[in-house]
């Protein structure tokens, strides 16, 4: 082909064809996303035919540019987090033909939800010691057990599910990899209401889920290995945004001590610059980052950005609770909600200061991903291992 | 803020320090600048011609037109970076930044001078000395002075300099003193026209010294303040990469040490107590990198210097203490000894922690620049 549109100049003009085709005001929100998806310009670095070009996964930012300033729909991409950043990345890596054709689309155009079964009550940390069995029964599995922290599970039509399909070798090897269908009458969505008074998180019960071997992803006794890119991918789109001076948590904080001048104490101040430095040099860091990956110098760095995110948010919302004196003993709201977006900075800084308690949590721990600092970029020794060479199911638990 | 700042290093940079590492990995072993921190000549005068003037490193923030390289203070942070790595015993911030910053403000680079005809002159003629490294040139006011804080002058009376200044570091090995004075200029003064006495120092690897002068003879260069102003603020700034490389050295050192090191018959590198204070350094020494990049980037650009350069000093003195200090307490029993160089690090990122401003004077500072202001 002549005309392969692998350029920012031909990734105009394909878009261009696309507004002009469907103009997005005279076109429903839904028609717009499908037809961007049948053009190519979902995400560019995607093959042909599953909403990509082929192109480089960095010219996708030329395409929404254009599409921004012509006022395109957007496919709400926090709303779909886990589908996109996630079981995306690991359809189109692991997927049959059929697989990647059936559930890229309504992915990408939101009109499914998608969400994670991964960490359970005695696998947290520990995600390989997971205990959801999932036996073989004719062109079945049949899934039995128990998921949490699993956010928009109650919005979601599907999963990405991991599961022990062979509980006699070591854990690693005999876990699976799943697509649940969440409508499976076997499937209960419990809230699970966090400390904020709201459920953002859902505990998930599967009571004899039958799921068809078509929907496995990868070989049985795979699932590790494919779950390692679905983890990946996560902490690649975790820490990766571009944030302005005073960006991040900061910001409230700093706008509350220039309005409120009678709030001010010395030790406040003190601590305050001390954050503000501290969150303006996590601001370079980042940028150093996003600098390196874009000359194509991708450093360990990486690892760093949600260590330190973690523990600035905790700090800086745990200041302005204080700096806030009276006010700071109230609450904004307790009533239990189970909202579709997760916004850390939204609310008061109650909230934010509860909220923030979960970010050297969520994702892996800020002790495990120490761990992994020190042994795969210092190169210390791991950590001793018991559990390497025992069947699972004489693991202690 | 127009543009991002570039937090890379260019290929040049990187062949820059390539060159510096080589030449200080071969002329300046920490047991060679220990054992000469306690003679008379604790500055190494031949490693300073290799890299002055063999290399023409001292001249790198000075313009081609006036006998420098033309270069920015990108490179420089870079030279201070191996510097800072090796504790090396030679005056390059205090000659080749300071005083060359003052220099250029009183030649007018970029502001077009501060006083008449002959002095910009005379500051461009020291500056060209300087930046062929055979002058070394030292600001005459005390090390632990920031950009904000009011320095030091000294009594003119019929053009003749009177006067003490204590704690001016490397002013035992300097050939030219730039002297604030009374009257508002700066004054270049020779150091044969002054005593300069040198006082025990905390960091043995850039000692201080007393600058007393009695009737010296001086020539004008221009007008003081900015003059020190600008040095001072490209003091702090350019600080950050020599602390960054201090930071790095520790690390590295103790990484390699606790990888060796064998106790209860197993590597101590894999206790995860201490897995995870080293893996909390590198994070440090992570965001000092970004932020003393930050400030070089934003000295050679000029923009949004003063937070930059407040944000990355503030950040910078402690992160490289804590590295040391935590390299001390991770080689145990030997890292307490003489003998090994963790103490010249010590003392060198302690000393480096009030230079030009402590990290409190550099928070105090970002008060007012970015409207954070204390109570009333």
């Amino acid at each position: 082909m002549t005309d392969r549109p692998l350029d920012a100049a031909g990734l105009r003009r394909r878009t261009a064809e696309l507004l002009a085709a469907h103009p997005p005001a005279e076109t429903s929100r839904l028609d717009f996303l499908r037809a961007r998806f049948d053009a190519g310009l979902a995400w560019v670095h995607y093959p042909e035919g599953l909403g990509g070009l082929g192109a480089p996964r960095s010219l996708q930012a030329v395409v929404d540019a254009e599409l921004e300033a012509a006022g395109a729909p957007d496919n709400d991409p926090r709303r779909i987090g886990i589908g996109l950043g996630m079981a995306a990345p690991t359809i189109l890596r692991f997927g049959t033909d059929e697989q990647k054709r059936r559930y890229l689309k309504p992915l990408w155009t939101g009109e499914e939800v998608w969400c994670q079964l991964f960490s359970e009550p005695g696998a947290g940390s520990d995600l390989a010691a997971l205990g959801t069995r999932a036996v073989r029964d004719g062109d079945d599995w049949v899934v039995n057990g128990q998921k949490v922290w699993t956010s928009s599970a109650h919005l979601a039509r599907w999963a990405i599910l991991i599961a022990r399909t062979d509980p006699d070798v070591p854990k690693h090897q005999g876990i699976t990899y799943f697509i649940c269908d969440m409508t499976d009458p076997g499937v209960e969505v419990r809230p699970l209401r966090q400390i904020t008074g709201e459920a953002e998180f859902n505990e998930v019960f599967l009571t004899d889920v039958r799921i068809p071997d078509a929907r496995r992803l990868g070989e049985v006794g795979d699932g590790w290995r494919v779950a390692q890119t679905t983890l990946m991918n996560e902490r690649v789109s975790i820490g990766g945004m571009r944030l302005p001076r005073e960006g991040g948590m900061i910001g409230p904080v700093a706008r509350t001590w220039r309005e409120r001048p009678e709030l001010r104490t010395h030790d406040l101040h003190q601590r305050l610059l001390k954050l503000w430095v501290e969150a303006e040099v996590a601001r370079f860091t980042g940028e150093r980052l996003r600098q390196q990956l874009a000359a194509g110098q991708p450093g360990p760095e990486g690892s760093t950005a949600k260590l330190t995110f973690a523990r600035l948010n905790q700090e800086i919302s745990g200041l302005e609770v204080e700096l806030r004196g009276a006010e700071g003993l109230l609450y904004d709201d307790w009533t239990m909600r189970r909202p579709e977006l997760v916004d850390f900075t939204g609310r008061d800084a109650g909230y934010r200061y509860l909220r923030a308690k979960g970010n050297s949590i969520e994702g892996g721990t800020s002790e495990v991903l120490l761990n992994i600092v020190a042994e795969r970029v210092l190169g210390l020794p791991p950590e001793p291992r018991t559990d390497k060479d025992v069947a699972w199911k004489d693991l202690a638990r | 803020m127009s543009t991002d700042p570039d937090l890379l290093y260019s290929e040049e940079e990187e062949a820059l320090r390539a060159a510096v590492r080589d030449l200080l990995t071969d002329h300046c072993d920490a047991a060679g600048v220990l054992a000469r921190a306690e003679t008379d000549t604790p500055y190494d005068p031949a490693l300073w011609k290799s890299l002055a003037d063999g290399m023409g490193l001292a001249g790198l923030l000075v313009p081609e037109e006036w006998g420098g390289q033309g270069a920015t203070h990108r490179e420089a942070a870079v030279v201070l970076e191996e510097l800072g790595r090796f504790v090396a015993p030679v005056p390059y911030l205090t000659s080749a930044v300071v005083a060359t910053e003052a220099l250029l403000a009183c030649a007018g680079e970029g502001t077009g001078g501060t006083g008449e005809a002959g002095e910009i002159e005379a500051a461009v003629g020291l500056l060209a000395r300087l930046a062929s490294g055979r002058t070394i040139g030292v600001l005459a006011v005390p090390l632990h002075l920031g950009a904000d804080a009011a320095h030091p002058a000294v009594r003119v009376e019929n053009g003749a300099l009177h006067g003490e200044v204590t704690g001016v570091a490397d002013a035992a090995v300097a050939d030219v003193l730039l002297v604030p004075a009374q009257d508002g200029a700066l004054y270049a003064v020779d150091a044969g026209d002054a005593t300069v006495t040198p006082q025990v120092s905390l960091d043995l690897t850039r000692p201080l010294a007393a600058v007393a002068l009695d009737g010296a003879r001086a020539s004008r260069l221009g007008r003081a303040e900015s003059a020190v102003r600008r040095a001072l603020r490209a003091a702090a700034g350019l600080l950050a990469s020599e602390q960054l490389g201090i930071a790095d050295w520790a690390l590295t050192e103790t990484v390699a040490y606790l990888k060796e090191r064998k106790q209860f018959n197993r590597p101590v590198g894999g206790f995860q107590a201490l897995k995870h204070r080293l893996a909390q350094v590198w994070l440090e020494v992570v965001h000092l990198r970004a932020a003393a990049r930050a400030a070089a980037d934003a000295l050679a650009t000029g923009e949004d210097t003063d937070v930059t350069t407040a944000v990355a000093q503030a950040y910078a003195a402690p992160a490289a203490v804590h590295a040391v200090e935590e390299a001390l307490q991770l080689h145990g029993g030997i890292g307490m000894t003489w003998e090994h160089p963790v103490h010249l690090y010590l003392k060198r990122a302690k000393a480096d922690s009030i230079a030009y401003g402590t990290a409190g004077a550099h928070r105090e500072a970002l008060a007012a620049l970015v409207d954070l202001r204390p109570p009333a």
